[in-house]
């Protein structure tokens, strides 16, 4: 499922190198602010759900300092609610890459009473307090994300390399101008950088990405058949934590994740995009975005990430 | 001694590089040709500039219907049509209100990056706000963009403020400039205001020395000339504004020929016992990358090639290009802007902050640097300040020696000044703790450009560019 293969009516499409393309330069500059990033901090760490963006963040590193190994531990914040694919993904690249992998519980924090289960289920909002926990635990001072600013109007206007205060929150009104390519990562005792090195990438750009450099990603991310019933016009996966309701039909589809998280909260769309080139198209002509189209908690109002955000969210 | 050749790496086709040879994309895929191309817009929300933003992403598909649907709404609870989603209908300027206090007072606030593409360009726009700290917003926008889109009111014309924003754009360097005449609509589609417009940013701009702008009709609201041609303006024949982003030269593209090499070393890779999984579990156990030794970097201008000479600055060594390396992907020939792992045929003291340069380039490394300062900080600069600079991949102490003048934005003149406030752009003299190979912003955009930075609480309190010492003779700077 994971590893495609290339069919015969390809095209060499890399660009000479007097007219890099877009995807060239996009990595070039990825790994330029990786690579700043950690000859400048001390304890750096990336954040690695197993999710798309992640995991290309995951593959930059390994380019940026072939042919050393990647220099930082992940941590992943394991909401107790993720998919057990994506948890046996992240363990397996984890493991072939030789890095430290370090986990933020929120059901630990949830069994320890620190934080409460919330009426809705939803576990993403809880994931701030784990991660901050994770974060000064280790003593982070710089924490990669995969954060896009396609994603959401939020995200579009944070700085490439974002500070926190000593409560992780972000202040949008009061961030550092960003110039030029110079990234100007000081910080005090206690704050720490969330740094952003695919900024500037697309949901388009991602998978062009995966698929130019035959990236392993979850299979869940590819069409395949699974119990799922409706829900606020997503298509909900049957399991132990997204229980349909009385009223709700269960039926067998062919669907595939374009987000993965919180089993809780993430929906799957209808697809019959079975290999990475199909995923490609299927994006390039969808006409929904990524968030809006599974993620049930950037629904609840048009401001959901910038709120979390401002709290210590990614 | 040579070391790090190519012959001595032994097997390099493992893991994923071993696919990274046969980079492909199915035909047809979307974008598969697509180049990279940086624009800014500058003007306030009353030249329409949100609306425009608007306007473009919503006319090339960028704007999703979910997104839309969320627009249309909110556009009709404050009173617009709202139906069915007719754009003339929509508040455009909703597409780019990012941030919870600008929707509620309906401002701005700061520089929002919006993504869009057709099939020739994906774009990245940042989307500068004009009302407040209009200088911070754009210099911010302007010091990555390949173009600069300044808006102008159809029914004002040029104004103060067009002024300012084309001084910050001569000072910055953009290589193209852009002017749009906005609600040409509002103005009956008039030839004569355009042809008026026209003639008065032209003049303005061979005042403050900004070459070939290009000056377009447009109508945000309607659409008239921002992704098609509009049928309203017979009089205008030239291209749509998406079509001249779509066709303008890239900074990189007009600069790769023209600028000599400078690499600005980020860390010194030399894995030693830590190699990469795949490669420790080679047959050799990665005895072929024991002695490895790359410094790393992004080609910050000009192009390199195997078997070149360099010079290190600022210590002056020399030493010839054996390798290069784009992660396990031997290249014969790196290019701005490329990051990749440099191999040299001597070893030689190199560290991080260090700028690897074509030999015979350069001229000499100082610790006096004369600079415009573009002041971003509202804590105001003073002579004797002690802050931090951050030129390429190495930051120093420096003092501020003195401040000589400030620039009038809307004359592009330079008036005596002995301190700067937040949005002043002036000249300085500044002495660092050690010699920095910085050269004239005028020539060498990416090396003569650096961040003066707080050393107190670490913010950044300006955007600097390196100017000529006075005295300094062109030739001088090319001898060794």
């Amino acid at each position: 499922m994971s590893t495609q293969t290339i069919d015969t009516e390809l095209v060499q499409a890399a660009a000479p190198l007097e007219s890099l393309n877009s995807l060239d330069l996009l990595e070039s500059e990825a790994i330029h602010i990786i690579r700043e990033v950690v000859a400048e901090f001390e304890r750096p760490a990336l954040l690695f759900s197993g999710g798309k963006d992640s995991v290309v963040m995951l593959h930059l590193a390994t380019k940026a300092f072939w042919p050393g190994k990647v220099p930082f531990p992940v941590l992943h914040v394991d909401t107790g609610h993720n998919f057990p694919e994506v948890i046996e993904f992240r363990d397996r690249t984890v493991e072939r890459l030789g890095l430290r992998l370090e986990v933020g519980s929120v059901q630990a924090f949830i069994d320890s009473g620190e934080l409460a289960e919330r009426a809705d289920g939803t576990r993403n909002p809880l994931q701030t307090v784990p991660l901050l926990d994770a974060i000064a635990k280790n003593k982070f001072d710089a924490v990669f994300g995969g954060g896009r600013r396609d994603e959401d109007k939020a995200r579009a206007k944070e700085r490439i390399l974002s500070l926190r205060d000593e409560f992780g929150q972000w202040d949008p009104r009061n961030q550092r101008p960003e110039l030029w390519n110079l990234y100007n990562g000081r910080h005090t005792v206690g704050q720490h950088v969330r740094a952003f090195p695919i900024s500037n990438w697309t949901e388009l750009d991602i998978w062009r990405y995966i698929a130019r450099e035959n990236i392993e990603l979850p299979g869940l991310y590819y069409a395949h058949d699974r119990e799922v019933y409706e829900r606020d016009g997503m298509w909900r996966a049957v399991g132990p934590v997204s229980e349909p309701r009385p009223d709700e039909q269960v039926i067998i589809k062919q669907v595939r994740y374009r987000t993965v998280g919180d089993m809780s909260c993430t929906g799957a769309v209808a697809s019959d995009a079975v290999t990475v080139h199909d995923v490609v198209r299927e994006v390039a002509a969808s006409t929904l975005t990524e968030r809006g189209a599974t993620r049930a908690d950037d629904r609840i109002s048009e401001a959901a990430m910038e709120d979390r955000k401002k709290d210590g969210y990614f | 001694m040579s070391i790090n050749t190519d012959e001595n790496l032994g097997p390099r086709r493992e893991g994923f590089l071993a696919e990274r040879s046969e980079v492909r994309e199915p035909v047809g895929t979307p974008l598969a040709h697509a180049t990279l191309f940086r624009f800014a817009t500058a003007g306030s929300v009353d030249d329409g500039k949100s609306t425009l933003v608007g306007r473009l992403l919503h006319d090339s598909k960028a704007i999703l219907a979910d997104t839309l649907d969320a627009v249309t709404r909110t556009s009709a609870d404050r009173g617009f049509g709202g139906e069915n989603g007719s754009t003339q209908k929509i508040d455009l300027a909703l597409l780019t209100d990012g941030l919870r206090a600008e929707r509620e007072q309906g401002i701005t606030i700061d520089v929002a990056y919006r993504y869009f593409a057709t099939d020739r360009r994906s774009f990245i726009l940042a989307d500068c706000p004009g009302h407040v700290q209009y200088t911070k917003n754009t210099v911010t926008g302007a010091s990555t963009a390949d173009a600069v889109v300044v808006l102008i009111d159809a029914r004002k014309g040029v104004l103060e403020q067009t002024r300012r924003h084309l001084s910050v754009l001569r000072l910055l360097r953009v290589p193209n400039v852009l002017v749009a005449v906005n609600k040409i609509d509002l103005v009956g589609f008039s030839e004569d205001v355009y042809r008026t417009i026209e003639a008065d940013v032209q003049k303005v701009a061979a005042e403050i020395g900004v070459t070939d702008v290009v000056v377009v009709p447009v109508s945000a609201l309607e659409g008239d000339n921002v992704v098609d041609r509009s049928a309203h303006t017979p009089w205008y024949t030239g291209p749509s504004l998406l079509d001249i982003l779509e066709t303008l030269p890239t900074t990189d593209e007009l600069e790769r020929g023209l600028e000599p090499f400078r690499f600005p070393v980020q860390l010194v890779i030399r894995p030693q016992g830590a190699l990469a999984p795949e490669l420790a579990s080679a047959d050799d156990g990665g005895a072929s990358f024991r002695d490895y030794r790359a410094y790393a970097g992004q080609v910050a201008s000009g192009s390199v090639s195997v078997g070149e000479a360099i010079t290190v600055l600022p210590s002056g060594r020399t030493a010839t290009v054996v390798g290069i390396d784009f992660a396990g992907f031997p290249l014969e020939r790196a290019v701005a802007p490329q990051s990749v792992s440099l191999r040299l045929s001597e070893e030689i003291d190199i560290a991080r902050g260090d700028v690897i340069a074509a030999t015979g380039t350069f001229g000499e490394v100082s610790q006096d640097v004369y600079a415009e300062l573009c002041w971003l900080s509202t804590k105001p600069l003073r002579e004797g300040a002690k802050v931090l600079i951050k030129h390429g991949s190495k930051t120093v102490q420096g003092l501020v020696r003195a401040v000589t003048g400030k620039l009038d934005l809307a004359t592009f003149a330079e008036a005596p000044a002995s301190g700067l406030e937040l949005n002043d752009i002036g000249s300085a003299q500044i002495r660092l703790a050690s010699p920095l190979p910085v050269e004239s912003y005028a020539r060498h955009r990416r090396t003569g450009a650096f961040l003066v930075i707080d050393p107190q609480d670490g913010n950044t309190l300006a955007a600097g560019l390196v100017k000529d010492h006075p005295g300094d003779h062109e030739d001088e700077r090319y001898v060794i």
